[in-house]
């Protein structure tokens, strides 16, 4: 067993252990800390396929930002131990099977890719660094410039809506 | 391709970056002056220098940023029409925030972001780029229609377009991502090459579909519309002048782009665009005959409009398969509709806005009763707008009208052609309904102690604007409409084509 092997197997099973662990809590918080786990697991296996970018943007969007927003929200409506009710219970019953067959499905979609696929995942050619930066700031740095006039609007939208009367 | 945007590519996008950093000069301006009309000057100069910004566009077309922008008449046309709208909301906004006590500068610099976002959005020719002017237009349509803060209904505006706007949104970018799925590009020109064989497969025509929705939301076309006239009614009268005008023009525009380059879009489109052009003329005309507020019936009736325009984008699917006439006149038939349309509808929302009185009290459509008698120019003027709405000779809703059935007949579509003729006569009766309250009734007591309302100077150069544009364009179409019927409007020189392939 090679290394990289040995590490992908560590942080695959840290991610499902994760996102079994997030299901199962009962605790909103526990969840969503259990989903940082996931997350986090998650950029390492992109890191070990040689997606630098996409690894660092996945801790600092998914882990950082998105995760912050779930806490916060999760704080704002002071959300307790979560009750069971006959549609979650449903849910349970129908989701297992359904979540089963989707393992299924991808399961096989793997084995039937033909190897061409699997090599481009291997040699790390996949949304390198190098080749994202080429993207944003030659091919699309015109609209990637307009972003940073899209967030100033919404900056000043927030300042707009929020402030004091005067 | 280029290692960095060279100068012709800043030039070519000159007029965007104009209006995007005034706005930005405006907030940085608001908290050194407290002069109100500074601040006007301010946004008015840059919404003009950006028009004026498209001096280099006009005489060196072609495209920007490898393709991402086109720079051709068509982007010309519709960036001189954006910027138009502009200048006539900031004029007309002026007295408004003022009276409403509202800080300007922020409104102002929202006015101009929003600008700049059409303005991108009418000459993208790659959907991402679109994407981006999309959002900056529409959040900063967002923010505008919740600004009077203090007004429940406002919010009420704000929050419904948001929601709403933010699903469709989502719809659109879907497309974008299935569209991309399909043709491995997300630029217009480079699709139909791409897709290949590929052009037929349901990826493609979900994709497409998807996005169809998502740009139906922001033209407010049936069965998409529902929000339209709460969102019109909360808003700010001059923002709501900029809602029925800009993003609907530069969301057409895009639309066009899309049919114009994607050639394996527009035979899947036809029956689309059939039933929406259908539902959304009925949707608009039946629903303003119920209003008993200016401002909802305005709203409808900018929904029944967009329903004639999409009749002539029916045409377009039709006419592109077809080489005798081709879907030229039918392109020109709807940019000249946007364009009569928008000065028409500026200038009628700018009456509303300045007749509402303080908190925006007097907007029923009996408020309107005696109007004739106490302000005759301003009557005059507003009965002048709303015929042009209903489509009477000499205005230039006649002409935008004209046209639009014209493509319609032109492509065979009789029974389209029918329709719209019908829901013209149902329009005339409520444009025609207000226009009697005006003249032929006695003013509410109530209404006539406020009244005569003076009108400031700046207002009344808007709607001198909007008067001379709807009647010159109603007697002389000749000079837009050459311009728009040359050969060659999207995407003028067919060796970019050539090349991009």
């Amino acid at each position: 067993m090679t290394p990289q092997l040995a590490i992908f197997f560590v942080l695959a099973a840290l991610a499902v252990i994760g996102a079994l662990n997030l299901i199962l809590q009962k605790h909103p918080i526990h969840s969503a800390l259990s989903l940082i786990v996931v997350m986090i697991a998650l950029a390492g296996l992109y890191l070990l396929m040689g997606a630098e970018f996409v690894a660092a943007v996945q801790i600092i969007v998914y882990g950082g930002a998105i995760m912050v927003l779930f806490v916060f929200v999760i704080m704002l409506l002071n959300a307790g131990v979560e009750e069971k009710t006959n549609i979650s219970k449903l849910a349970g019953i129908a989701g297992v099977p359904l979540a089963v067959a989707l393992l299924g499905f991808i399961a096989a979609a793997i084995a039937r890719s033909n190897d061409a696929a699997q090599a481009g995942v291997e040699s790390g050619t996949l949304a390198s660094t190098k080749e994202i930066s080429t993207m944003l700031f030659k091919d699309f740095v015109y609209p990637f410039e307009l972003t940073s006039f899209l967030i100033l609007v919404a900056i000043l939208g927030a300042i707009v809506l929020a402030q004091r009367e005067n | 391709m280029s290692a960095f945007p060279n100068s012709a590519d800043l030039l070519h996008v000159l007029p965007e970056l104009i209006w995007c950093v005034f706005g930005a000069l405006l907030m940085l301006l608001q908290p050194l002056t407290q002069s109100r009309r500074f601040l006007t000057i301010v946004a008015v100069m840059g919404a003009i220098l950006g028009v004026c910004g498209n001096f280099y566009s006009v005489h060196n077309t072609g495209t920007a940023f490898s393709g991402l922008i086109a720079a051709d008449r068509f982007s010309i046309f519709f960036s001189h029409l954006i910027g138009l709208i502009a200048i006539m909301v900031i004029l007309g906004a002026n007295s408004y925030l003022e009276r409403e006590r509202l800080a300007d500068a922020e409104f102002y610099a929202l006015v101009l972001f929003a600008t700049a976002g059409m303005g991108v959005l009418a000459s993208a020719q790659e959907l991402l780029t679109a994407f981006i002017g999309l959002e900056m237009s529409s959040i900063s349509s967002y923010i505008l229609a919740g600004y009077r803060r203090d007004v429940l209904k406002s919010g009420e505006s704000s929050m419904k377009y948001f929601l709403l706007g933010s699903f469709a949104t989502a719809f659109f970018l879907y497309g974008i991502a299935l569209v991309y799925g399909a043709t491995g590009t997300t630029n217009l020109l480079r699709m139909d090459i791409t897709a290949g064989a590929e052009s037929t497969s349901i990826l493609l025509k979900l994709g497409l579909a998807l996005i169809l929705i998502g740009l139906g939301f922001k033209v407010a076309a049936a069965p998409f519309q529902i929000w339209t006239p709460d969102v019109y009614e909360g808003a700010p009268t001059p923002v709501t002048a900029l809602f029925s005008a800009g993003p609907k023009a530069a969301t057409f525009a895009l639309l066009l782009r899309i049919f114009a380059d994607v050639h394996a879009a527009t035979q899947f489109w036809f029956y689309a665009f059939w039933i929406l052009a259908a539902l959304t003329m009925f949707a608009g005309n039946l629903g303003a005959l119920l209003q008993t507020n200016v401002k909802r019936m305005l709203a409808y009736s900018s929904i029944a409009h967009a329903g004639y325009i999409l009749v002539a984008f029916a045409a377009v699917t039709k006419l592109s398969a077809d080489t005798n006439i081709g879907a030229g006149p039918a392109y020109a038939a709807v940019a000249f509709y946007l364009l009569s349309y928008a000065l028409v509808k500026v200038g009628a929302f700018t009456i509303v806005s300045q007749f509402g009185g303080a908190g925006e009290k007097h907007l029923s459509l009996d408020d309107y009763a005696g109007l004739g008698e106490r302000q005759p120019f301003v009557a005059a003027a507003l009965s002048l707008f709303l015929l042009s709405l209903l489509g009477l000779p000499i205005t230039a809703g006649f002409f935008g009208k004209f046209y639009v059935f014209k493509a319609a007949v032109d492509a065979h579509l009789i029974w389209l052609a029918v329709l719209l003729a019908a829901n013209s006569i149902i329009g005339a009766y409520y444009y025609i309904r207000l226009i009697v309250i005006m003249y032929m009734r006695d003013p509410i007591p109530e209404v006539a102690a406020t009244t005569p309302i003076r009108f400031p100077v700046v207002v009344n150069v808007v709607l001198a604007i909007a008067v001379i544009g709807t009647l010159w364009l109603g007697i002389l179409p000749n000079y837009a409409l050459n311009y728009l019927l040359k050969p060659g409007l999207i995407n003028d020189s067919q060796s970019q084509i050539t090349q991009m392939k």
